[in-house]
């Protein structure tokens, strides 16, 4: 992958090939820098995973995954969210092909909106299980379901917040570089959650509905 | 839900420890009554002394919202200082405890005892250790790689203030309520609501979730600094030893810190919203705990030993005039050090129910970091070999260090073999271990490095005498404190006893109190060493700024530095960039051209981020709701705010930089250059006489 390399396929939607070398340095490491926080989120989902590995059979006589788990609504949840990160996708080539705000605007509401669907299901899920008496309270296996997934939703929902903020300072300052770089930063974030819930997925809801 | 109660929360009246003390007058209620006195007084004489000296402004504008990475590392250091004292105050006390409780109830409660050896590691691990190495890291590193300011001064300046905000729980929690009795790894299901009702283990999850969250950032930042930021030339294999230290550490503070950040937020799950993660009922199991504890514990540990060993790499290598002895096996060393660190938590739970081979496996494992630690010891050694050694406060501490390092490896060995641990698990031979690693490896390298790098941060050298005092105190005061511990675990003394049975024991426990105000003294040299040294600093300052002839970048500017570190960035060529600069006559040298230096603007929201996270988690651990909501709504806000802020920045005209530096080389010019061995006079203007 020589190309990887070339400067202009850098850093996509920021098109930083004319900036001095000192902007494009500062610019390296402010992504870099999220990359290896993105790492320390991983570490930290990759506990709460192997922690649920430990729990899965500790219900305690209480439900079980497979009674509580809906395929359904798994399988939509997923689709919603893979294709926000599909609109926030447009977002980075929007900045990349500079076509102005309005089309950066247009696709971070779409991706806003795919969110807010997801975590309504998602909400909505929770609120079954609780019907049913699965609570978190009920088990250490549900304590460990609604802590990793809902900090996946915890997650879903900061990105969303901070899609509020990124787009009054898109109203305020247009695609400046700071912007920029922070759309680039939220873009790895989204697409990050997508990469969790994947594993979320096929480890907590697949494997759970394995009877 | 009375008005009160919403108010204040669990808050009571009995919660103060005054009022405890009055209704309870015993020995230890008075201890801890008076301690909160002191905590108490400390803080009013300080802020009076502020006030009366009109000093808030200075305070305000030129610290504490600074985002110059030398400010911060100072700042860190004076917090560890302050937390220093505490912790070893209370080592004191339990020290005399064991002295005097031997078929008696001593000077201390039992519960007093056990809040006593549980802020003393809580401290000590996380409010001593590490902010006394990130503050060595942050001023050194830059000044190390060729760069002007940490990758992100003002999350630099966000993790300070969380690491302080975690520092005024510990002290608030010896004035209202009382701190967890569960030691400093918080084991449950001791620490469930079940069996520990209380604010002490909310206050221990709340407090280490400010420090970790402080060292998290602390780590990102310094790897990206390192990778990102380095002068130009400056190639991996060119870092000075204490930089890749530095690397080593923060990646494992990004990797290992999430773990036990992991482990607090489950443990407060559990307490908090009733779940059931670590109970002893409905499917809880406590193990995941002890493994997320200590799959952070280990690493923790080569968090605090590895920057010091980058310490005594540089300070042997400089006392000794001498290129450092086997560069890149220290650089392999300290890396596979860092790998191996991830491999073998498991040993500190060998008696916890795994099978043999899993025990056997983690035993070796442990084992094999032996090997790479040893490779250090003998090229330490070797740098020694035939070099110009000065036998100085710094060079004595590292002597001492590797004499006494060895021991503790030595029954490290013993502990890592599964049987063996099985007849010591959990009896003061363990203590008596792991304090003969962190003490020598940890405490001792800080001083050297304090030491060898405090002329550059303020312009004048630290008191040779009053260094050698401490030397021997700590030396001495550490063999006399811990070997009878040695004796004692083997005969199969508990840790964490409040009582003895055995008459037999107290002449090495005579031993160990002694040996604790040894320690104690130790500690008062050091601060005696800073005031004499203050009080002499006409006759040792050291402006030109290489005052021990020493050979990395950090030496090549005027100390204390500017703020911006380096006038123009410096070219490097080769490892020891200022050495050869020296040899080529190539230092002290004007830049061809200046150029506009950018730098942050200081910033008050680091310390709004960090006060509001504190006053949230306060607000959580006495349940205060609105003070949790308002403390986070600060922090969110302020995070926020910040993001909208676009004029952060402030330059310095080249000319300012250009006439600052001419000043400085005609200082150089004027001084006299001195050879190695009257490096400690009054002659040393910290210019150096090119001796090879």
């Amino acid at each position: 992958m020589a190309g990887v390399s070339q400067p202009e396929l850098r850093h996509v939607g920021l098109n930083l090939t004319d900036e001095p070398r000192e902007v494009r340095e500062q610019v390296e490491s402010d992504v870099f820098g999220f990359w290896v926080f993105l790492m320390s989120d991983a570490v930290m989902f990759a506990c709460l995973f192997a922690v649920y590995a430990t729990v899965r059979h500790a219900t305690a006589g209480g439900p079980t995954a497979a009674q509580e788990f809906k395929f359904h609504s798994a399988f939509w949840e997923t689709a919603l969210l893979l294709t926000s990160s599909f609109a926030y996708g447009m977002v980075s080539i929007s900045m990349k092909h500079t076509r102005g705000r309005l089309w950066i605007a247009v696709f971070m509401v779409l991706t806003f909106c795919l969110g807010a669907g997801f975590l309504k299901m998602e909400t909505h899920d929770f609120i079954t299980m609780f019907h049913d008496g699965a609570t978190p309270e009920r088990s250490g296996f549900f304590s460990c379901v609604f802590v990793l997934v809902g900090m996946h939703g915890f997650h879903v929902f900061s990105g969303m917040m901070w899609m509020i903020v990124m787009g009054l300072q898109l109203a305020i300052y247009g695609p400046d570089q700071r912007t920029k770089i922070n759309l680039i930063r939220l873009g790895l974030f989204w697409h990050f959650l997508d990469v969790i819930w994947v594993v979320i997925f096929t480890v907590v809801y697949l494997q759970g509905l394995i009877r | 839900m009375t008005f009160w109660h919403i108010l204040l929360g669990r808050l009571t009246w009995t919660s103060i420890a005054f009022v405890r003390t009055w209704r309870d007058p015993t020995i230890s209620g008075i201890i801890g009554g008076g301690a909160a006195a002191v905590a108490v007084g400390g803080a009013v004489v300080v802020l009076a002394l502020l006030t009366y000296l009109r000093a808030w402004r200075y305070l305000w504008t030129e610290w504490m919202t600074s985002l110059d990475h030398k400010k911060i590392g100072i700042m860190y250091m004076v917090v560890a200082g302050v937390m220093l004292t505490r912790a070893l105050i209370e080592a004191v006390v339990m020290r005399t405890q064991q002295a005097i409780a031997i078929n008696n109830q001593g000077i201390v409660a039992p519960a007093h005892f056990a809040e006593l050896f549980t802020t003393h590691g809580t401290i000590m691990i996380f409010f001593v250790g590490m902010p006394l190495l990130i503050g060595l890291m942050n001023y050194v590193m830059p000044l190390q790689i060729g760069a002007r300011d940490v990758a992100f001064p003002y999350m630099n300046s966000i993790s300070l203030w969380l690491t302080i905000g975690g520092g005024i729980m510990l002290m608030a929690s010896l004035v209202i309520g009382k701190f967890s009795t569960g030691g400093w790894s918080g084991y449950p299901p001791y620490t469930e609501l079940a069996f520990n009702g209380g604010v002490g283990p909310d206050y221990w999850i709340w407090s280490v979730s400010l420090s970790s969250l402080g060292a998290l950032m602390t780590g990102i930042n310094f790897a990206v600094t390192v990778y990102k930021l380095r002068a130009p030339g400056m190639t991996w294999m060119r870092l000075p030893l204490f930089t890749w230290t530095t690397l080593c550490t923060s990646i494992l503070m990004i990797f290992a810190v999430p773990p036990l950040t992991i482990a607090t937020l489950l443990l407060a799950a559990d307490r908090y919203l009733g779940m059931h993660f670590f109970t002893n009922d409905l499917g809880g199991n406590m193990m995941n705990f002890v493994n997320l504890f200590w799959l952070f514990g280990h690493p923790e540990v080569y968090i605090l030993i590895l920057p010091p060993f980058g310490v005594y790499s540089e300070v042997v290598s400089a006392y000794s005039s001498k290129e450092l002895y086997g560069y890149t096996s220290l650089v392999i060393a300290t890396m596979a050090i860092a790998i191996l660190s991830f491999t073998v938590w498991l040993h500190h739970f060998f008696t916890m129910g795994q099978s043999a081979p899993i025990n056997a496996f983690f035993g070796i494992a442990t084992m094999l970091i032996g090997i790479p630690t040893g490779v250090k010891i003998y090229d330490w050694i070797w740098t020694m070999f035939w070099g110009e050694v000065r036998l100085n406060t710094a060079m004595l501490f590292s002597i001492g260090f590797m004499v006494t390092f060895v021991i503790g490896g030595m029954s490290g060995i013993i502990l890592a073999t599964p049987p063996v641990d099985y007849m010591v698990h959990n009896t003061l031979f363990l203590i008596a271990h792991f304090h003969n690693m962190l003490i020598p490896g940890m405490l001792f390298g800080v001083i050297a490095g304090y030491y060898y790098w405090f002329p550059k941060a303020f312009g004048f050298r630290l008191s040779e005498t009053w260094g050698r005092r401490a030397f021997y105190c700590w030396f001495f005061g550490f063999y006399l404190a811990f070997m009878p511990l040695y004796v004692m675990g083997l005969g199969g003394v508990a840790r964490r006893s409040q009582e003895l049975f055995d008459p037999a024991l107290r002449p090495w426990t005579l031993i160990a109190e002694f040996g604790a105000l040894l320690l104690l003294t130790g500690l008062a040299c050091i601060f005696i060493q800073l005031y004499v040294s203050i009080r002499e600093r006409h006759s040792t300052r050291v402006p030109v700024g290489d005052p021990w002839d020493a050979r990395g970048l950090e030496w090549s500017m005027s100390a204390p530095p500017p703020e911006y570190n380096f006038a123009t960035i410096p070219q490097v060529s080769r490892r020891d960039a200022f050495y050869w600069r020296k040899k080529y006559d190539g230092a002290y040298q004007p830049a061809d051209h200046y150029r506009d230096i950018e730098l942050p603007k200081n910033s008050m929201c680091g310390i709004l981020v960090g006060m509001g996270l504190t006053a949230c988690f306060f607000g959580f651990v006495w349940h205060i709701w609105w003070l949790a909501f308002l403390g986070f709504a600060i922090a969110l806000g302020t995070a926020i705010t910040r993001s909208f802020m676009r004029d952060v920045k402030r330059i310095i005209p080249a000319e300012e930089v250009a006439a600052h530096d001419r000043r400085w080389l005609d200082r150089a010019a004027a001084a006299r250059p001195i050879s190695r061995h009257l490096e400690l006079t009054p002659e040393n203007e910290g210019l150096a006489k090119w001796q090879g």
